[in-house]
């Protein structure tokens, strides 16, 4: 399939369904892809396992890039719930807002939101980095195991609650820590980290306008004085 | 699952085509509620007031019902037949009209009331229904519409979204509510009356009543912030205003885009998709426990 494709082919979806599109991102082994009309359709650039390049012209669905191993995918204008979840490595960009649980379980690989994400960004995150340009809804980082969040706006209530080992970075105002996190200490390695993150994300920041937040590591063990809560 | 659209129009530039793009709205979102569908359509006010009712057992003999109701209110009454529903032109007290059907005839179901607001409903796929009551043909200044996968209570015309229980008041629901039955007999008590066991019929119970007690619809809505229990993204439609609502932990889906001729909301973008100009609208998907309206009265 791949020899047929030529490099920058553009894929209209007045004319062609998901699942054709799809099919040909996914049959290809590379190659840079303009893809026009999404008009907020579901599962658009999903489980691309090809170091391919994908840009999407326009407002997607739900579940946009989810799976992604390897690929890069933008999308110029919004995302719907779910976008890149679980992805597994590669990059997806957002340049407008993306909707609910953006990120979630995401195993590797980095997605960038240039605008705002809403409740639940970074859900149960896996390892991935999520760089969120404006600000994150209620309940982001929710369970997150590994990985980074970075937040260069504001977070809304319960940030991080019942978090693991994720690591939260977040520049303006936090409405309310969630259940076992707390901010911590930003060190010099936390600092190189963040610093990392934006750069990769295009974002140019002081990282010194960042606080770090993270697990108070309280709800890792049964505590028996608390069994008569149960 | 449940799919919601609304389309205000800020100016008359698309009043024409408000059934028509309220139809295309409608098409995108029949996956999201396959089970049934209903529209609320706001037009030009009428001298006087309307009723569309809906014959549950499909065999209303409306124009009997129509002598009854003159014979037993004095209220002057037009009747026109469209398939299952009848609209029902009332010279004078629309809410006494209303009252007396609601007592007196139990095959019939009031879907709406007032001088702006037209409610018709169907049970099956949401272009059927669509089609059957022609919105793609109809003009005015709002419209609010509904695909219903139904959760709470029966796949039935008269459990379709929209609700409404107020005059000129209407409402439509994505989620569910936990205390509709106790809020149900609250309200029964101030002197609601309801038609469904349907849970979102309760809210829109619980919005008439509000504004019967002098809140406008952003009070009313504060009000429900506190009062309605459970999951909901709620559209809402007044005589000249347009509201929407999500809860506090906001699973349900919206998004609302605007240009300078109208305002839009859907479950999912791709029903805004079809409107004219939305390249240039603004879109955010709305905040939770946040009221967003808009009201040609402001």
């Amino acid at each position: 399939m791949s020899d047929v494709l030529e490099k920058n082919s553009a894929l209209d979806l007045s004319s062609m369904t998901v699942r054709e599109v799809n099919r040909m991102l996914k049959d290809a082994d590379n190659g840079d892809f303009d893809i026009y009309n999404p008009n907020g359709l579901h599962a658009l650039a999903c489980g691309l396992m090809k170091p391919i390049s994908a840009t999407i012209h326009g407002h997607v669905g739900y579940y946009c890039a989810g799976m992604n191993q390897h690929a890069v995918v933008t999308v110029t204008g919004n995302a719907g719930t779910g976008c890149a979840e679980n992805m597994m490595s590669g990059l997806v960009r957002v340049k407008g807002d993306a909707s609910q649980s953006a990120g979630a379980t995401a195993h590797g690989g980095l997605l960038v939101i240039e605008g705002d994400a809403s409740a639940r960004c970074g859900i149960s995150l896996k390892g991935a980095d999520i760089v969120v340009g404006g600000s994150v809804g209620h309940m982001s980082a929710f369970m997150a195991q590994a990985g980074s969040l970075v937040v260069a706006g504001d977070a809304g209530e319960a940030l991080g609650d019942s978090i693991y080992e994720a690591k939260l970075y977040v520049r303006g105002s936090v409405a309310s820590l969630g259940t076992d996190c707390i901010e911590k200490t930003m060190t010099d390695k936390h600092k190189t980290a963040l610093s990392g993150l934006l750069e990769r994300a295009g974002m140019d920041i002081d990282v010194s306008e960042f606080k770090r937040y993270g697990s108070a590591r309280e709800l890792y063990n049964f505590k028996i004085d608390n069994a008569g809560s149960y | 699952m449940c799919g919601i659209v609304g389309l205000y129009m800020k100016t008359d530039k698309y009043a024409g085509d408000l059934g028509r793009l309220s139809a295309l709205m409608l098409h995108e979102m029949r996956e999201r509620g396959p089970d049934s569908a209903g529209f609320a359509l706001y037009g030009e006010a009428d001298s006087v007031d309307k009723m569309v009712l809906l014959s549950k057992t499909g065999e209303t003999d409306w124009v009997h019902l129509a002598v009854r109701l003159t014979e037993a209110t004095g209220l002057d009454v037009e009747q026109q037949p469209v398939w299952d529903h009848a609209v029902f032109r009332v010279a004078g007290d629309g809410l006494k009209a209303r009252r007396w059907i609601i007592d007196n005839a139990p095959d019939v179901t009031v879907l709406s009331q007032g001088r702006s607001i037209e409610v018709f409903k169907g049970v099956g796929d949401p272009d059927q229904v669509a089609e059957r009551f022609d919105l793609a043909g109809r003009s005015g200044t709002h419209a609010i519409a509904h695909t219903r996968m139904a959760t709470e209570s029966a796949v039935t015309t008269a459990g379709s979204h929209p609700f409404s229980t107020g005059a000129d008041t209407c409402l439509v629901h994505n989620g569910s509510l936990s205390n509709h039955n106790r809020f149900r007999n609250v309200l029964r008590a101030n002197g609601e009356s309801f038609q469904t066991e349907n849970d979102s019929e309760v809210a829109a119970g619980y919005l008439a009543w509000r504004m019967r007690e002098g809140d406008n619809v952003d009070a009313a809505l504060t009000n429900a912030l506190k009062d309605l229990d459970g999951f909901y993204t709620f559209a809402i439609g007044t005589a000249d205003g347009f509201a929407v609502l999500r809860d506090p932990i906001a699973c349900k889906p919206a998004v609302i885009a605007e240009t300078d001729d109208w305002v839009a909301m859907s479950s999912e973008f791709r029903a805004i998709a079809t409107l004219p100009d939305v390249a240039h609208a603004e879109i955010w998907e709305p905040a939770p426990a946040q009221i967003y309206s808009w009201s040609h009265a402001a």
